[in-house]
């Protein structure tokens, strides 16, 4: 994982995971790994850690066993990628409806290249 | 809450005032960054903390106690700085044992441990290392001596790079297990970024900014673009700092920014902590 300026890092972190889970790295009902861990990996403070971890626990993506460790939820890979085909218009159809907007690429233009792909 | 506080510090050097009216708090179990450029009062603030030597005015306490000839007090702080206080001819485990006696709880396996994966022989002398093993032999000492306060004034002067990552990897690895309050004083901003919880800046002998490190992120960002037309948006803004090439310009900026208001061919991002220092301590 590679940080950038945009967002702050315990964002990133959360997002970090949910990329390893939408592509297997962590499976369901898997051990992910530690606070500790992740920051030493990474280089970041542990809070920054925490909190970003937090988000995930927050929003059931990942539960804590008491002593254990913390662990993938049932469901969190559909979870997840629903949220992004949510999101996948906003952050990146717009985006590029934009460049092509400068560049004065037209939408017939763009419905051709994705054909041609 | 355990802490250190420097409360209306100041210190005179014969007619250079280097530190005016400094008001800090440590809290017990944080990491802070300490920024400043050379010569903004930095390490003197540290020496200090550490009574090495004495404010004209203010004070510190540590945990509530009065730090002054305080042995208690001073027993809890460890400052990592250039001077070398070990006497001549000593062997590095020598040192190890030595350090021991002023700082019972300093772990003298995890040190020879350390030692082996920086590569340091611990047979040799203290006074005949290299720049970058005089300063592994001082992270060592700082990481291994368990004390709740740990100050390291340049720890990385002199480190190659894969020294510097296995040494943050080291830090970030004992904080995680056993915290401890660390400030750290740099010049290598970017990399010690990610390690902060919070920011302390020091300009001419003042603390110019203290809060952490997200917070003072979201102060600030840059517009880059046609020169025209950065101009024109940062009208009446607070701008910290500019460049340009050509006709191209970036501007720095204090305060946020609505990226929907933000005229189409203007670019804005975020700054990070590297720039915004830059900019803050320009001048």
């Amino acid at each position: 994982m590679e940080f950038e300026n945009e967002k702050p890092i315990f964002v990133q972190i959360a997002e970090g995971i949910e990329d390893g889970i939408l592509t297997g790295a962590f499976p369901e009902e898997s051990r992910i790994p530690s606070i500790t861990e992740f920051s030493v990996m990474y280089k970041i403070n542990p809070a920054t850690a925490l909190k970003g971890i937090n988000i995930l626990v927050d929003s059931g993506i990942v539960y804590k066993k008491r002593g254990v460790g913390m662990f993938v939820a049932e469901g969190s890979k559909e979870k997840l990628a629903k949220k992004r085909r949510d999101a996948f218009f906003e952050s990146y159809i717009k985006k590029m409806l934009a460049e092509a907007g400068r560049l004065g690429i037209t939408k017939e233009e763009i419905i051709d290249m994705l054909k041609g792909e | 809450m355990n802490c250190i506080e420097v409360r209306g510090v100041t210190k005179d050097y014969k007619n250079t005032r280097a530190l005016n009216n400094i008001n800090l708090t440590f809290e017990e179990n944080k990491i802070y960054g300490l920024l400043g450029r050379n010569g903004a009062g930095k390490s003197t603030l540290l020496k200090i903390i550490s009574n090495r030597i004495f404010s004209n005015s203010g004070s510190v306490t540590v945990d509530g106690e009065n730090a002054m000839e305080n042995d208690k007090a001073l027993s809890k702080i460890y400052l990592m700085s250039e001077s070398n206080l070990y006497p001549p001819k000593l062997k590095i485990k020598k040192a190890f044992k030595w350090t021991k006696e002023f700082y019972p709880d300093f772990d003298v396996e995890y040190a020879n441990r350390l030692a082996k994966e920086f590569g340091l022989n611990v047979n040799k002398n203290t006074r005949s290392l290299s720049t970058g093993y005089n300063s592994i032999f001082k992270i060592i000492i700082a990481l291994s001596v368990n004390a709740p306060y740990v100050f390291l004034d340049e720890p990385v002067l002199g480190l190659d790079a894969n020294h510097r990552d296995l040494f943050y990897r080291c830090l970030i690895e004992k904080y995680a297990e056993n915290p401890f309050c660390c400030v750290i004083s740099t010049h290598l901003i970017e990399e010690v970024s990610t390690v902060i919880e919070d920011v302390v800046i020091i300009k001419n002998g003042e603390v110019i900014r203290n809060q952490t490190r997200d917070s003072l992120l979201e102060t600030g960002f840059t517009i880059s673009g046609a020169a025209g037309a950065v101009d024109e948006f940062i009208k009446g803004r607070e701008v910290i700092g500019t460049d340009s090439i050509g006709g191209l310009k970036t501007a720095y900026v204090l305060g946020k920014v609505d990226k929907n208001e933000v005229p189409d061919g203007l670019e804005v991002s975020a700054m990070d902590l590297q720039k915004l220092f830059v900019q803050l301590t320009n001048s």
